[in-house]
């Protein structure tokens, strides 16, 4: 019997500069994973965002582009329209995709792109310096609203995931979080299914990954699990948004 | 196949196909659309690929990402949208990808207006976006050069794993006139398996590739930079290119003027030559690298007394003309701007009032 937990092959043996308690690490597994169990290591490219995951591309093994903030979906349609046979992914954080990149996501999601979007919130900006991004959540303290996000003046924070939903063509999109291992295991089954949709060509994936910043929080990691459960899972719930397959039933009635 | 009748944008846009690129990412803007539309109907026949971005700064990036997998891609677009591909395009030069760029120009500052003009020169030849960077930029005087341009510019951008511009004014998009084909190119072989994105199994390789532009350290910053200049430098030795009119005989005066400008100033000229004036002419058909020393050497000739820039601009490209005179005679600059042509008469009357 072989061993039966080891590295993952889309994954590089290296350590990564992500902080103690930071969910990128977790994230970046289920991603390479993924990439074996599928056994498309040699015909995928990822699509790195500016934020913490700028320098993810050194965590693995396969080929990889570094986009403009934001920019990762139009980086990745340029990619997956001239290169069909290859699988794509972008990697995106809250102020990567809903703050500057948000024109670029909304639009890759409309036109039905068929790449898969893995998008990190954990409510910050994470490699800046802890500002407050689109998905801070109400009185959250940052350094650009150290009185707390005031929604009077700077509304409240964006659901991504609803809000591509409501787009009417065909997609995949489901928030899931990577808190505690058992929602860690459903995470990584969602993440696959958005794989798995866009190898068979069938649509745009995007999975939300409700994700924790210890540092940028000014908490410890487990108060950080704490924190994201009690203030961010009932703003921002969990569950499949849309589904092709429903998408087709309910374009038949 | 013989001379046909077309509008410069459409020349330009089969002109790509029959080049080989048949990845087309664009946003409609005028004085341009018409490449858009063109191609729109033209590339699904080829097999190609034909996609209107959401923006400029999307479809900079949807080139980025195509260009970076070796594909062969190209864009187009106007002044204002330039300005916003011009983000997407310093990331392309810095991760040392081939792409064309076409940039139909149109007036300026802000919206300006949609008449031709040349106003975008220190844009082009200068960087444009942030950072130290160049494009190769070409300046077609007809649709005939727009064409053979435009058919060159990919295997130049692959020489140097460089974007390449091609810089019209308005005029060059808008005007329709006979064109000929030349023989459809073949793809030189090039060594893109060992930078770009395109899977591991396509290029049967088990190193992957990686396109970035971070640079942290500020010593792999530094060389990354050094070695950017040394491809410029490169440029300036290998692919400078002009054409010089009427400087066989002594004259009097020497004009520098480019694209729909220069033919301007030919018919200025030759009217002149008539009047018993002869004045030359350089024509850059690169504006980078820009044609310094033939500008030096003809603004040396005996007799010569003057140098007239003549730009639909406010003189943009005086500062390099006067660098390449390097002090040997006063550079004067003539032009309008805002969509008017200056006249064969008004450029005339310019070089009688600096050689009388």
């Amino acid at each position: 019997m072989g061993k039966t937990f080891q590295k993952p092959e889309a994954m590089a043996d290296t350590i990564t500069h992500y902080c103690p308690g930071c969910t990128h690490g977790v994230a970046h597994r289920l991603v390479a994973e993924v990439i074996d169990e599928l056994g498309i290591r040699g015909r995928t490219v990822g699509v790195a965002p500016v934020g913490c995951a700028v320098m993810m591309y050194n965590y693995f093994t396969f080929d990889f582009q570094e986009a403009a903030h934001g920019r990762a979906p139009a980086v990745a349609t340029g990619i997956k329209r001239v290169r069909p046979d290859l699988m794509v992914f972008t990697y995106q954080g809250d102020g990567d995709l809903a703050s500057i990149g948000m024109g670029e996501i909304v639009h890759a999601a409309n036109r039905g792109e068929k790449i898969t979007v893995i998008f990190i919130n954990n409510a910050v900006y994470g490699m800046t310096g802890g500002q407050m991004a689109p998905t801070t959540m109400p009185d959250q303290r940052t350094t650009t609203s150290p009185f707390g996000r005031k929604p009077l003046d700077t509304g409240m924070p964006i659901k991504m995931s609803e809000m591509l939903a409501a787009l009417e063509t065909p997609a995949y999109i489901t928030r899931q979080t990577l808190i505690t291992p058992k929602y860690i295991n459903k995470a990584k089954k969602a993440i696959k299914q958005a794989f798995t949709y866009q190898m068979e060509g069938i649509c745009f994936s995007f999975v939300e990954l409700v994700s924790t910043c210890p540092t940028n929080w000014g908490m410890t990691p487990l108060d950080s699990i704490e924190w994201a459960k009690e203030k961010m899972l009932p703003y921002f719930k969990l569950g499949v948004f849309k589904a092709p397959e429903e998408q087709t039933v309910s374009s038949k009635q | 196949m013989g001379k046909v009748l077309m509008k410069g944008n459409e020349a330009i846009g089969e002109a790509a196909i029959r080049a080989g690129c048949l990845n087309y990412f664009a946003y409609p803007i005028t004085p341009q659309s018409e490449v858009a539309e063109y191609l729109a109907r033209r590339l699904p026949e080829t097999g190609g690929v034909f996609l209107q971005g959401e923006s400029e700064v999307a479809v900079s990036y949807m080139i980025l990402g195509a260009a970076a997998c070796g594909e062969r891609v190209f864009t187009t677009s106007s002044s204002p949208g330039i300005s916003l591909m011009s983000e997407g395009i310093s990331y392309i030069a810095s991760a040392q990808l081939p792409a064309v760029f076409v940039n139909i120009m149109r007036g300026g500052p802000g919206l300006g207006g949609i008449l031709p003009s040349q106003a975008d020169y220190m844009q082009s030849v200068k960087g444009g976006g942030h950072g130290d960077y160049k494009l190769l930029v070409m300046a077609p005087a007809s649709v005939q050069e727009a064409v053979e341009m435009m058919m060159g510019a990919f295997a130049l951008a692959e020489k140097y794993r460089n974007p390449v511009m091609i810089l019209g004014d308005g005029l060059i998009g808008q005007m329709m006139e006979p064109v000929e084909f030349p023989e459809s190119l073949k793809a030189e072989p090039t060594n893109k398996d060992e930078w770009a994105t395109s899977g591991m199994v396509t290029r049967n390789s088990d190193q992957r590739n990686l396109v970035k532009t971070l640079y942290l350290d500020p010593e792999e910053l530094n060389a990354h930079n050094l070695m950017l200049k040394a491809k410029y430098e490169r440029m300036e030795r290998e692919d400078v290119r002009y054409e010089a009119y009427n400087v066989d005989k002594d004259y009097k005066a020497l004009i520098v003027s480019y694209g729909t400008m220069s033919r301007v100033c030919r018919t200025a000229i030759d009217n002149l030559k008539d009047q018993g004036l002869e004045v030359g002419m350089i024509r850059p058909q690169t504006l980078f690298p820009f044609p310094k020393t033939a500008i030096y050497d003809a603004a040396g000739k005996q007799g010569c007394r003057s140098v007239l820039c003549v730009e639909m601009c406010m003189g943009q490209m005086v500062e390099d003309v006067e660098r390449s005179v390097a002090g040997r005679l006063p550079v004067h600059w003539y032009g309008k701007c805002g969509g008017e042509v200056p006249t064969p008469e008004e450029v005339m009357e310019e070089i009688r009032k600096l050689v009388d």
